[in-house]
């Protein structure tokens, strides 16, 4: 096998301007600085010593987080810059849908702009004249082709570049996140024609954040973090210490979020500020008498670890720690679990499911144990409280707290019932995904 | 650079097709479209025609009718500074281009010129038609000079536009120096004044040293007087601005990594 692709330690330097961004000639004259301004004076390293291989008729991924370098990648082997260091190589017409329609003339209509694109795109005006129907075809645009670009919606525009840009016939095919330029039929159409290049042996780098894609497409993946190779190879494989690391941040997000609700809602108070608001109303805040006060409020994982992050049917337990000033008699401990839309997915306490209170006094820890998190994709918030049986609160502490569901199904709704599913013999279905 | 050079070649088919762009993009919309290339020098001829036998009469012996002898140089002239500022804005104003495209970016200076001289051509039509009103007949054999002067200056004014398209880059406040230095360098000179004059006689050593004396007077000799002495100068210019040619290519080579981030 022959690689189509090959960097080899790759870095890539970007100048960045210390105050001199608008560098004058006159300045550079009297400080004889002409060619000292042209050289790089702070740095920030874009990639730092990437390297990877694309084999010939390969599909290649690369995730990363925003400005983990992934676009620079993608440049680099488009050859548009060139690198700091290292070494590029790549064999056959390149096209790239970095900048789709970056050459685009607003004033001259789209049968023109077809002409000029494909012409700064490699192609012969003979070779443009062959497949203009089918460019045009492609991007469903036939009607308004002799229209002015500039009177196109974005969504045309993309479109119409897309179109072009994929009618080079290029050898090797760079992908920038452009597959979300069009409607659904559009997309599907765009993967048809990927999947056809796979097809015909043709080589494609594909830069996106749509994890499902890189699995499903790519015989091969690069995860880039902050201009470095973190990880490369399996799809799945990278893709999983992708989310992995993706979760810890997140973790760390959201204990910042939480800590910070907490916080903003701490000024006392014995009743809720809105007296209108009750039970199904989405707005945080924090009231009550502080009798029993909530000090701790945490999500515990299977190993009884706090966390913010768990995933579809793990179980889950939240913690609540309360100090009580004197020893009560009527408590009641409540939770109650929000989705994003603010609808209540769950709620219960103690005095529903018929504990009766006896004595309270001092720390004290209440924990709530989910067996399977049932839940669907998505971002939660939980309400906790402690109150009297006629509702009169110690400390009621609304959606403060925010905890996340991941789930590799997309699956929608609210809930997410155990389930599975069995068909008679007849009905079969393809093995993997 | 000799290799990105040849590719150059490659790219003439890409050049053409941006010429073309740019013609067609800059009158569309406009009712009298592509009339507007002959409309412009028509007027300008007509305004100085009015000035010069109306307003100031300019009885310089030998050069009737002046306004005739002025649209020589002025032609030429527009098409050298438009180039050059157009040019020096080429890179940035096509920055999207060089940041999202493989793109050659010596292209876009190159089709500033080009798609100047195609204006020059069309004024020049509007010259000749005035030539033949006035019955001034340039000789065929000076004509052929003709041809010799517009290539002396499409390399000349390609080689200037590349440096300050390049250097335009990092250097914003080229497009405005420059803007000023052409108001001076046009009055510098012998466009509205003929070189013949014994004010100009006095400095000849400078005026020579000004490059486009040389083709203004190349110019004015072959269309207006009808007898080219300046050839030697021509050819002499000719040679310069294949080196300086090479100079300013050489300078845009070594910046071209830098603009896809500069721009």
């Amino acid at each position: 096998m022959t690689a189509a692709i090959e960097l080899s330690r790759v870095s890539k330097v970007y100048r960045r301007y210390s105050g001199k961004q608008f560098a004058t000639l006159k300045s550079a004259l009297l400080q004889r600085s002409i060619l000292r301004d042209l050289r790089p004076n702070e740095t920030f390293p874009a990639l730092s010593d990437v390297s990877f291989a694309v084999e010939k008729g390969s599909t290649y991924g690369v995730i990363g987080r925003n400005g983990s370098g992934k676009s620079t990648a993608l440049k680099l082997v488009a050859g548009i810059t060139k690198p700091t260091s290292g070494i590029v190589r790549v064999q056959g017409r390149i096209s790239a849908l970095i900048e789709l329609g970056a050459g685009f003339h607003p004033e001259i209509s789209g049968r023109e702009n077809v002409f000029i694109n494909g012409i700064m795109l490699g192609l012969s005006k003979r070779e443009i004249q062959d497949r203009f129907d089918e460019i045009v075809d492609f991007a469903e645009l036939r009607e308004f082709i002799d229209a002015p670009v500039k009177t196109y919606s974005s969504g045309m525009y993309m479109r119409l570049g897309f179109a072009v840009a994929i009618h080079v016939d290029p050898d090797v095919l760079l992908v920038d996140e452009v597959l979300a330029v069009g409607d659904e039929a559009f997309t599907h159409k765009c993967l048809d024609k990927f999947a056809e290049f796979r097809r015909r042996n043709k080589t494609i780098l594909l830069v996106t954040h749509s994890l499902s894609l890189v699995e499903r497409f790519c015989d091969e993946a690069l995860w880039l973090d902050a201009g470095r190779a973190m990880d490369l190879g399996d799809p799945r494989r990278v893709v999983d210490s992708y989310l992995t690391k993706v979760e810890e941040s997140e973790e760390q997000l959201l204990a910042s979020t939480t800590a910070r609700a907490v916080e903003d809602a701490a000024p006392l108070s014995e009743q809720p500020a809105d007296p209108t608001s009750n039970m199904f109303q989405a707005t945080e805040g924090r009231w009550g008498s502080r009798e029993v006060e909530i000090t701790d409020v945490a999500f515990l994982d299977d190993e009884g670890q706090p966390s913010f992050v768990f995933h579809t049917g793990d179980p889950m337990a939240i913690r609540v720690r309360v100090r009580a000033a004197h020893a009560v008699d009527d408590f009641v401990f409540g939770i109650g679990i929000f989705n994003a839309d603010g609808v209540c997915c769950y709620g219960t306490n103690t005095y529903l499911e018929e504990m009766n209170p006896q004595r309270l006094d001092g720390d004290a820890d209440a924990t709530f144990a989910i067996e399977s998190l049932d839940l669907v994709e998505g971002t939660y918030k939980v309400d906790v409280a402690i109150h009297k049986r006629d509702g009169f609160p110690y400390d009621y502490h609304r959606l403060l707290y925010t905890f996340r569901v991941k789930s590799r199904v997309r699956d929608v709704g609210i809930y997410r019932p155990r389930h599975r599913w069995s068909f008679s013999p007849n009905v079969t279905f393809k093995a993997g995904r | 650079m000799l290799s990105n050079l040849a590719n150059l070649l490659r790219y003439r088919g890409l050049i053409s097709s941006l010429v073309g762009r740019e013609l067609k993009a800059r009158y569309r919309g406009s009712v009298f479209g592509f009339l507007w290339s002959f409309i412009n020098p028509l007027l300008l001829l007509i305004i100085y025609s009015f000035v010069f036998t109306t307003v100031i009469p300019n009885q310089v012996e030998g050069v009737q009718p002046y306004a005739l002898f002025m649209f020589c140089g002025i032609l030429p002239w527009t098409w050298f500074a438009t180039s050059l500022s157009d040019g020096a804005g080429s890179l940035l104003a096509g920055g999207n281009l060089i940041k999202k495209v493989l793109f050659p970016a010596e292209v876009l200076p190159i089709v500033s010129v080009l798609a100047n001289m195609v204006h020059f051509f069309f004024g020049l039509t509007i010259l000749v038609v005035f030539l033949f009103v006035y019955r001034r007949y340039p000789s065929p054999s000076d004509l052929i000079w003709f041809p010799v002067a517009i290539l002396v200056q499409l390399i000349f004014s390609t080689a200037l536009a590349l440096l300050l398209a390049a250097l335009a880059v990092h250097f914003r406040d080229i497009r405005d120096i420059l803007a000023n230095v052409l108001t001076l360098w046009f009055f510098a000179t012998p466009i509205i004044y003929p070189w013949f004059q014994p004010n100009v006689q006095k400095y000849h050593a400078l005026f020579n040293a000004n490059p486009f004396t040389h083709l203004a007077i190349a110019y004015q000799e072959i269309l207006f007087f009808g007898r080219i002495g300046h050839w030697r100068w021509l050819l002499a210019l000719g040679a310069g601005s294949i080196v300086l040619f090479f100079a300013c290519y050489w300078v845009f080579d070594r910046l071209r990594d830098s603009f896809a981030e500069a721009v």
